[in-house]
């Protein structure tokens, strides 16, 4: 009996050791995995707020030259390039980060360079006349077939441009095609009929509907009309509601503008779709130019043109008129003394609330509000899969709220990669633009990984284990938000020669293309008004 | 004497009998299961079961007499040791299926290991019977003896029915292996406790606790394992599966079949794969005057190196593949560089691991043959390698008089595709000549011969097992349902190929 006793003992001594292992081995698997590595950075938040704050010294070194380019991202880049290529070298761009690049800056790892923020340029219009000028310049424009422009190949997207996660796979292009309803289906054909009319239409001023640089776009009244409602509102007004529909214009929105159908302009809603003609004669028209370290390709290349003017760490706080001239303020981070430099003339490419605050007669930022973006890119150490087609150069989830992510080594040296860098993509436009930056700023490091890391797991729980790190890099003000009513609002913020404005904000869309055409109108007018010789680009 | 001796347990209650008889069951059952696993996982892995059956079987056999024959050398303290080799085989026995999986790839003489492991299961396992007997003499020795045995070979019964109908269709290998390893440790642990004195065998308590945790371990993880291996995906036996950093590896084999999968594409059979590699490579060689410097891009089985080898003129051979561990799972297994003849490992023989894409823009050499033979267009990061940027700096590669060979898919399933890659050729500045063979597991195949100048009519071809100077002759006839059509250029920003080549298999397939 005894012996009966300790055979149960012995049972339930082996079940508990089970029991324990099982137990053990669940809790090993449910632990939270410690938060992958990387930094929380962004565009220098302390010079940025110490434009606000004050408190420069006064200026002790004085220097004098014929013009001064404030900021140097896309715009500041492209009107010092359009000076260059005029043969104007009495200039000077001062910029108050460490590099030049603006929202087209980079970063760079063991596995491969990536973006920081924007990352590709779609092939340029036809109507984009100084950007395929300096496509050409850059090799990018190989040459002509019979008068059309040749892209160099290897510049080009050379992946599926992208695939959406939808219903439980992936599938090519970023409109569900299978497993939507009757209405779905008409209200898609509804719309991408209306949009194909859109691109085509030539209007009475015989200028494009909608053109890119925007400022080439018809003034016809009912089309410029379009900007005094939200895009949101013009679909209801269409009686599109299909809600696959609007998850696709929601997610075109947010991609381009940051910012919710409800929110922007039924004209820049219908930008996005109607405007994109590009003009090349290989490649599909509707290709783009991508590098792994995305725009920063093309700004390092813009500054590479006359690297000698330009001056980094210097933040303009005062620009102010004195008679004929321009007294422009700057503070050298490094020296921490306050340069003034006496121009003829200055171009101030800034975004439009520092340039109202940094220079008096220019009006406030009234209408001008930014949308705050969080972009991360995650090393992992192998490529996400998933079910359905293969990895595209920018893959999208129907089911999140990021805008998914582009792979950054897809147009890299190798043909086939294994680890690579995810470049994801978070507009945070679910809330008022102040309130999300706020957000921006209290949320912590871990918890901005957390959420990177739990969104990407959910598109590619495969990828589980492979993430090596999370680098976060905070937009407070990524973009300009095209609100009805600002793009065609009919008064201008131009504060008139030696002044010039130069940003994509101008234009109320945050492109490329917004931006370069705004640098080179500044310079070519700068260049007009001091008499340099030169033939327009525009 | 024996009642002198405090360690060793006198067996007096029926529920101890009981439990010694169950374990003499459960014991026999997992010997019969570790013998059986090891004989199909050796034909599985080296082909020819018949032998292999036989020769596990046997040296399995031999080395429980060997067991049986030591067991005299043990004086005392029998049940303890039953114990202890009760965790051992537990051990030994329930991984050698994973570990003879894991070793398979990595060691040169997997015979050693097999054989090594076997001899170790039966020495245990005949150590097993003897010790029990012992155990219980006590008792009625004519009765002890029947009960005994009559348990060994019920229990003998039972797992050679379990095996080929519950086990290996439901479990795998790999998880039987280890649900033996437990019910054997779980024979140890539970004599531990059922049997009176044994307050002492504190060791092996926690022994067999520790043992018994391992391989429920490796029984969860075999799940995966078993996963991994991907079995079920492919027709044969797989063999080895890894996942490296850029593909997924399977080597199944099927009597002598053995045959290659990257990423679940097939990429040769034992079987017929010599017409297949004597058709990529003999034709190109055979035109070049004298071909001294060869290189392969892809190719990192080894199969179309040892082709190339067999023209006597070869002096340097460089072969570049992407992985690494393809290339030395195809230079360090036995049983792989047989198939390869150690091309890999010839001293002409220099294997650069890299992108193909980069290393063909990045390289200075010229070589008198290039041989093409990456895998086939299925995604748009492979099918860069068949764009004219590629073909043009591969053009850069080739010596004054020079020969190319592009594998090209299959001229009868995807006529576009194969004639697409033609077109590339001729974009990139090259003549081509397209030929085919027919390879049995494959179906109708393509290649196409590239030069910078004309390409010769006939060429030095050797005779093969299947191709001959006439042969090579034939091979450029094309009946119509092949024959060239007009094909676009691929180009990296149309990647028309992958496109063609998705449409063709897509139709073909079904």
């Amino acid at each position: 009996m005894k012996a009966d006793r300790r055979f149960v003992l012995g049972l339930g001594f082996g079940a508990t050791t089970v029991a324990a292992a099982g137990g053990g081995l669940a809790y090993a698997l449910g632990r939270e995995a410690p938060l992958p590595g990387g930094a929380l950075a962004g565009a220098d938040m302390a010079r940025g707020h110490r434009l606000r704050t004050g408190g420069f010294p006064a200026p002790d070194r004085f220097e004098e030259v014929d013009l001064v380019i404030a900021g140097g991202g896309v715009a500041g880049l492209s009107a010092g390039w359009r000076l260059t290529d005029a043969g104007f070298d009495r200039f000077r761009l001062l910029e108050l980060e460490d590099q030049v690049g603006g929202n087209a800056r980079s970063g760079r790892n063991p596995v491969s360079a990536y973006p920081l923020g924007a990352h590709y340029l779609p092939v340029a219009n036809r109507e984009a006349k100084a950007l395929r000028h300096l496509l050409r310049q850059l090799g990018m424009i190989t040459g002509d077939s019979e008068g059309i422009p040749v892209y160099d190949p290897e510049q080009l997207c050379a992946d599926m441009q992208e695939r959406l996660f939808w219903q439980g796979r992936w599938q090519e292009g970023l409109i569900p095609r299978t497993g939507i309803t009757a209405r779905d289906r008409r209200d898609l054909a509804a719309f991408e009929a209306a949009m194909s009319a859109f691109s085509k239409r030539i209007g009475a001023d015989g200028k494009p509907a909608f053109a890119l640089p925007m400022a080439y776009s018809s003034r016809d009244a009912d089309l410029t009309a379009l900007d005094t409602m939200s895009f949101a509102a013009w679909l209801d007004r269409q009686g599109w509601h299909s809600p696959v529909l609007r998850a696709h214009v929601r997610y075109a929105m947010r991609d381009d503008y940051g910012t919710e159908p409800r929110e922007v302009s039924a004209w820049a809603g219908m930008h996005y779709f109607a405007a994109r003609r590009g003009w090349a004669a290989n490649g599909a028209g509707d290709n783009e130019l991508a590098w792994p370290e995305g725009n920063a390709r093309l700004t390092q290349r813009l500054a590479g043109f006359f690297p000698q003017r330009i001056a980094p760490g210097h933040i303009v706080h005062r620009v102010a008129r004195e008679g004929e001239h321009i007294l422009v303020d700057s503070f050298d981070v490094a020296a921490k003394s306050t340069t003034r430099t006496r121009a003829r003339a200055a171009i101030l490419a800034l975004p439009h609330f520092i340039a109202a605050r940094i220079c008096d007669g220019i009006e406030g930022p009234a209408g001008f509000s930014y949308a705050p973006w969080l972009v991360a890119n995650i090393t992992v150490d192998r490529l996400p899969a998933g079910r359905g087609v293969p990895l595209a150069w920018d893959n999208v989830s129907s089911t999140s709220e990021s805008l998914g992510y582009v792979v950054a080594t897809h147009q890299g040296p190798d043909a086939i990669t294994s680890a690579t860098v995810l470049t994801w993509y978070l507009p945070l436009s679910d809330m008022p633009p102040a309130q999300a930056r706020q957000l921006l700023v209290q949320r912590s490091a871990d918890e901005w990984k957390r959420i990177v890391r739990d969104d990407l797991l959910g598109m590619h729980p495969e990828l589980d284990g492979a993430i090596q790190s999370i680098e976060l890099w905070r937009w407070g003000h990524a973009m300009i938000r095209p609100t009805p009513g600002f793009l065609w609002r009919g008064d201008t913020v131009e504060p008139g020669p030696p002044l010039f404005l130069a940003h994509s904000d101008l234009s109320g869309l945050s492109l490329f293309e917004e931006a370069h055409y705004r640098g080179v109108h500044a310079a070519e007018r700068a260049m007009a008004m001091l008499g340099h010789a030169h033939e327009s680009l525009l | 004497m024996a009642e002198a001796d405090p360690a060793r347990p006198r067996i007096r209650a029926s529920a101890s009998t009981a439990a010694l008889l169950a374990s003499a069951f459960v014991v026999s059952t997992c010997g019969l299961i570790y013998e059986l696993l090891a004989s199909t996982l050796a034909s599985y892995l080296l082909g020819d079961s018949v032998t292999q059956f036989s020769t596990v079987i046997g040296s399995y056999l031999f080395a429980m007499g060997l067991g049986s024959w030591c067991s005299r050398y043990v004086k005392r303290d029998e049940l303890r040791l039953f114990v202890r080799i009760e965790l051992m085989i537990a051990l030994l026995g329930g991984s050698s299926a994973c570990a003879l999986f894991l070793l398979f790839p990595l060691v040169e003489h997997f015979r050693v290991a097999l054989y090594g492991l076997v001899l170790a299961i039966g020495f245990l396992v005949g150590l097993e019977i003897p010790l029990l007997i012992r155990i219980l003499r006590g008792f009625d020795f004519r009765e002890t003896v029947s009960n005994v045995l009559t348990f060994d070979y019920v229990g003998a019964l039972v797992a050679s029915l379990l095996f080929p109908l519950l086990l290996m269709p439901h479990l795998g290998m790999i998880r039987t292996g280890f649900l033996f390893g437990i019910f054997n440790a779980g024979v140890g642990l539970a004599l531990l406790f059922t049997l009176p004195r044994t307050a002492g065998y504190r060791t092996e308590k926690v022994a067999s606790v520790l043992v018994l945790i391992a391989l429920i371990a490796g029984f969860v993880a075999s799940d995966r394992l078993q996963r991994w291996a991907e079995v079920a995906s492919y027709g044969e036996p797989v063999i080895y599966a890894t996942s490296t950093r850029f593909q997924r590896i399977v080597l199944t084999r099927r009597d002598d079949d053995v045959r290659l999968y990257l990423n679940g594409n097939l990429q040769f059979s034992s079987r017929d794969e010599y017409r297949y590699h004597e058709a990529l490579v003999h034709p190109a060689l055979g035109r070049v005057a004298n071909p001294r410097n060869v290189l392969i891009l892809g190719g990192g089985d080894g199969l179309a190196a040892r082709e190339v080898f067999k023209h006597p003129e070869v002096r340097h051979l460089t072969l570049v593949d992407l992985d690494g561990e393809m290339t030395s799972l195809f230079s360090r297994t036995a049983m792989l560089s047989r198939l390869n003849r150690g091309a890999l490992t010839d001293p002409r023989m220099t294997v650069i691991n890299a992108d193909g894409f980069r290393w063909a823009r990045e390289a200075r050499g010229r070589y008198d043959a290039i041989i093409v033979d990456f895998p086939d267009p299925v995604d748009y990061s492979v099918g860069k390698l068949y764009t004219d940027t590629f073909y043009r700096a591969a053009r850069k590669l080739l010596a004054p008089g020079g020969m190319m060979v592009v594998q090209s898919t299959s001229p009868l399933v995807a006529p576009n595709a194969f004639w697409t890659v033609a077109s590339t050729l001729e974009a990139a500045g090259l003549q081509t000549r397209g030929y085919h063979v027919y390879v049995p597991s494959f179906g109708e195949w393509g290649f196409i011969l590239a030069s910078v100048g004309p390409i010769p009519a006939r060429g030095n071809i050797p005779t093969g097992r299947f191709l001959t100077p006439t042969i090579d002759q034939r091979l450029f006839d094309f009946p119509p349902d092949m024959a060239r059509r007009p094909t676009p250029v691929n180009r990296l920003d149309n990647q028309v190929l992958v496109r063609e080549f998705a449409n063709a298999w897509d139709k073909y397939e079904g």
